[in-house]
């Protein structure tokens, strides 16, 4: 019920945006400014699809973006050496794919809780990256692919069969239900059978895969391979989750909810750039919107409890 | 003699339950004063209520004759009361002598700890009590028994005058055991009152004075040890009428669905073997923490066994793996209902659906009229009663949420229903209900394994009942000769099998 409210919600917030940048600012509305906004949220997008599995089940990677720099920096490392793209790029996705079984093999073998593991291999992913590429620009990337990666065609259809499928997979199947079940109560969830550390070991791998395949569209978006690309990342992914309506404490939200939230996120900061707000307020607009998508589901809650904490704690 | 400290016609609940009604209770210096009682009868609420974790809702605390108010654990260890738990609770990187000290260490003239004060007077503890503890070694690495007489320092530093302790042999071999009743009567004799909780009875006949039974929350009887013999004090801790509650319908028992094999987790329990045929409800009875809860978690898959192992219809099952058990067959109602039976956030259909998410699909994807026609099948067999069955499970009563556990099992049709704990805390209708479901399985042909801690339950609906004392299989009695003394004589350990 909450949920779907929710989601409600941040469709009338994400209407009202759209209608107040098309009335307010100079030169939102028009298709090259909205495929571009499309365009820039297509990482965002598809790191948030594995992202909702993963907070859904009540754990965190906060390590995606240093995946995607790690990856970035392996393409580029490998473009020098003289391989094809066409060879590197399922090099680039098994990397991904790697970095998030290491995550979690962590958190489930190790009994590690996600967050210090991610926090960890945040630092470690990206300092890999920096490691093997050095602080140099790989810029000579074949057109046939920087060109069509500045089209929106192929990345918005590539975001919207992997949404349709994440959806599909997280609503109408077991596995999606096992997530659930998961992050809402781990222990009820082992007793029923479920595999729960086999769940979210692939959780974590996927979303390791899915930072790779971001770390693609991102190099030939921008026709260059750098350590540092898509640094931050990972909070505007984390925003636009727990945005969209996925409790941080798992066992509840929907994708629809999350992919609304990319886009209204991408609204606001595209219409404040067009704005000239500076890159700080940026930020801290986010960030704002970060705490507020946490504190506003939750408000009821911590008021109950501030009510009745004497009667608790004797 | 006047008490040092007294309970005087104390009541609390919780809830609808009424834990404790109005009960009192003397404990006189230089005594050793037993609290005799079946798990749930009220023990630990009094315990709570002296050391001022609980305030009684009536009543009155008595210290020295005059009422006081302990608010707070803290207020009580002020008027002189110490507890020592089961399990003590040291800080483990600390010496003996700033865990004894913690919060209250001698200050040198500079306002520096004065450690060479501090060890002196632990010292002077120790050969009080006729212990030797180096003080300076550091707590982590202590035995159970030497940390419980750390807390016994403790409780002298802080000039206890009432040592209450519950359960405190439970973890301790008989030579430890024997050297803490030294250390308590040391105490009893310099003037301290004690309060001794314990499942064994012979410890209570040999360290108490006098004792108290526990029965439902009221005080059945106040004895001196003198006057009573162990077989009356089963008899006082049990003595009710068997009622007419469990309508057990006689089953052929068929061939052996479960089989465990010597089955051992150590430091938990030992070598245990039983067979369970199909048709038949085994109950696996004993006093709480004697192991039965591990050893079903454990034949289940939650827990990894170190040993043994477990057959269903002939065929070894892969340690660990609930999934594995619940492929052969098995299916496991869980002691902790709202922790492990259920997912509260989730509708009562996608509770019922969770064992079974492969039964409810259509191709590669979930089909919400299976899942639903699933749950309302088993939801009218049960008698559930609900509004929808999309409504959240955590908005039924305990009654109902278990019918929704055990929905989700039968809905498996399982061919071992292993039930812990079944009707702890529903209601007296439901559990009817519950157990004549149970009874109707095993005239289905389903083997049915109960733990239960109820005693009119476990002789009411069994046909064999299995006895666990301490982690191990003690006895094995037919239905015609489990009593409620045989069964309590073999859980509390005083008949070896």
């Amino acid at each position: 019920m909450l949920a779907r409210r929710w989601e409600s919600l941040i469709l009338v917030l994400l209407v009202a945006v759209c209608v107040w940048a098309a009335l307010g600012v100079d030169g939102f509305a028009n298709t090259s400014n909205v495929s571009f906004l499309l365009l820039d949220t297509t990482e965002i997008a598809l790191m948030a699809l594995s992202m909702t599995f993963v907070v859904v089940a009540a754990e965190i990677d906060l390590s995606v973006a240093s995946t995607l720099g790690l990856s970035c920096a392996v393409l580029g490392w490998l473009w020098n050496a003289g391989l094809s793209i066409e060879a590197i790029m399922p090099i680039c996705l098994m990397v991904g794919t790697l970095c998030g079984a290491v995550n979690g093999l962590l958190v489930t073998r190790l009994g590690l809780p996600s967050l210090a593991v991610t926090i960890g291999t945040f630092a470690l992913y990206r300092g890999l990256a920096y490691v093997i590429l050095g602080d140099q620009a790989v810029a000579d990337l074949p057109a046939a692919y920087t060109t069509p990666a500045t089209q929106p065609l192929i990345p918005l259809v590539l975001v919207a069969a992997l949404g349709v499928g994440a959806a599909v997979l997280l609503h109408a199947t077991g596995v999606g239900r096992a997530v659930f079940a998961i992050g809402a109560n781990q222990e009820a969830a082992f007793f029923a059978g479920i595999r729960v550390k086999r769940i979210k070991f692939w959780l974590f791998v996927a979303s390791g895969a899915m930072a790779a395949l971001a770390s693609l569209i991102l190099t030939f978006r921008y026709a260059s391979a750098r350590a540092d690309n898509g640094v931050g990342l990972e909070l505007a992914v984390v925003a636009a989750v727990l945005l969209g309506g996925v409790s941080i404490f798992g066992g509840r939200g929907s994708l629809p909810g999350v992919l609304m939230a990319v886009l209204l996120l991408g609204v606001v900061r595209n219409a404040l750039i067009l704005a000239d707000v500076a890159n700080e307020v940026l930020n801290f607009v986010t960030g704002l919107l970060l705490v507020a998508s946490v504190l506003v589901p939750n408000l009821g809650a911590l008021w109950r409890r501030r009510s009745t904490s004497q009667q608790e704690v004797p | 003699m006047d008490a040092v400290l007294a309970l005087a016609e104390a009541s609390k609940s919780f809830g609808a339950v009424r834990a404790l009604r109005e009960v009192s209770l003397r404990l006189v210096a230089g005594e050793a004063h037993a609290l005799a009682g079946e798990n749930g009868a009220g023990k630990s609420t009094l315990v709570k209520i002296l050391s001022g974790v609980h305030r009684p809702d009536n009543g009155r605390i008595l210290l020295d004759g005059a009422p006081v108010d302990f608010g707070r654990p803290a207020d009580a260890q002020q008027a002189g009361v110490a507890v020592i738990y089961q399990e003590p609770t040291l800080f483990p990187d600390l010496s003996i002598v700033e865990n004894i000290f913690m919060g209250r260490q001698p200050r040198t003239r500079f306002g520096r700890i004065d450690r060479t004060a501090m060890s002196e007077q632990a010292r002077r503890l120790f050969a009080r009590l006729g212990v030797h503890l180096d003080p300076e070694q550091a707590a982590r690495g202590l035995s159970i028994a030497d940390q419980q007489l750390v807390e016994i320092a403790k409780a002298l530093s802080r000039d206890a005058r009432v040592l209450i302790m519950d359960e405190p042999t439970a973890a301790l071999s008989g030579n430890e055991v024997a050297r803490l009743f030294g250390v308590v009567n040391a105490l009893r004799e310099q003037g301290c009152a004690v309060l001794f909780i314990s499942h064994r009875l012979d410890e209570i006949f040999e360290l108490c004075q006098r004792v108290t039974t526990l029965r439902d929350g009221t005080l059945v009887a106040e004895h001196l040890i003198a006057d009573i013999t162990p077989d009356d004090l089963v008899r006082r801790m049990v003595g009710r009428d068997l009622d007419a509650l469990y309508p057990k319908q006689d089953s052929a028992p068929g061939e052996i669905a479960l089989e465990v094999h010597r089955l051992t987790r150590e430091g938990v329990f030992t070598d245990v073997s039983f067979q369970v045929r199909r048709g038949e409800i085994v109950a696996l009875a004993g006093l709480v923490g004697a192991g039965r809860t591990e050893v079903v978690r454990t034949v289940f898959g939650i827990d990894r066994q170190d040993a043994g192992w477990v057959e269903v219809g002939g065929r070894r099952l892969r340690p660990a793996s609930p999934t594995a058990a619940m492929a052969a067959g098995l299916a496991l109602v869980p002691e902790d209902r709202r922790q492990q039976g259920l997912v509260m956030d989730l509708s009562i259909e996608r509770n019922v659906a969770l064992t079974g998410l492969a039964d409810v699909r259509r191709g590669p994807l979930i089909s919400r009229a299976a899942e639903h026609a699933r749950a309302r099948d088993w939801a009218v067999r049960l008698r559930l009663k609900f509004a929808r069955l999309s409504d959240p499970v955590g908005v039924l009563s305990g009654g109902n949420q278990q019918k929704v556990v055990l929905a989700k099992w039968l809905a498996r049709k399982p061919s071992v229903l292993i039930v812990d704990e079944p009707t702890r805390g529903i209601d007296v209708g439901t559990k009817a209900e519950v157990h004549r479901l149970l009874s109707e399985l095993a005239v289905s042909g389903v083997a049915v394994l109960m733990v239960s801690s109820e005693l009119p339950e476990v002789l009411g609906m069994a046909d064999r009942v299995l006895v666990m004392h301490e982690g191990r299989l003690v006895a094995e009695l037919p239905r015609d000769e489990a009593t409620e003394e045989s069964v309590m004589s073999a859980a509390t350990g005083r008949t070896a099998a």
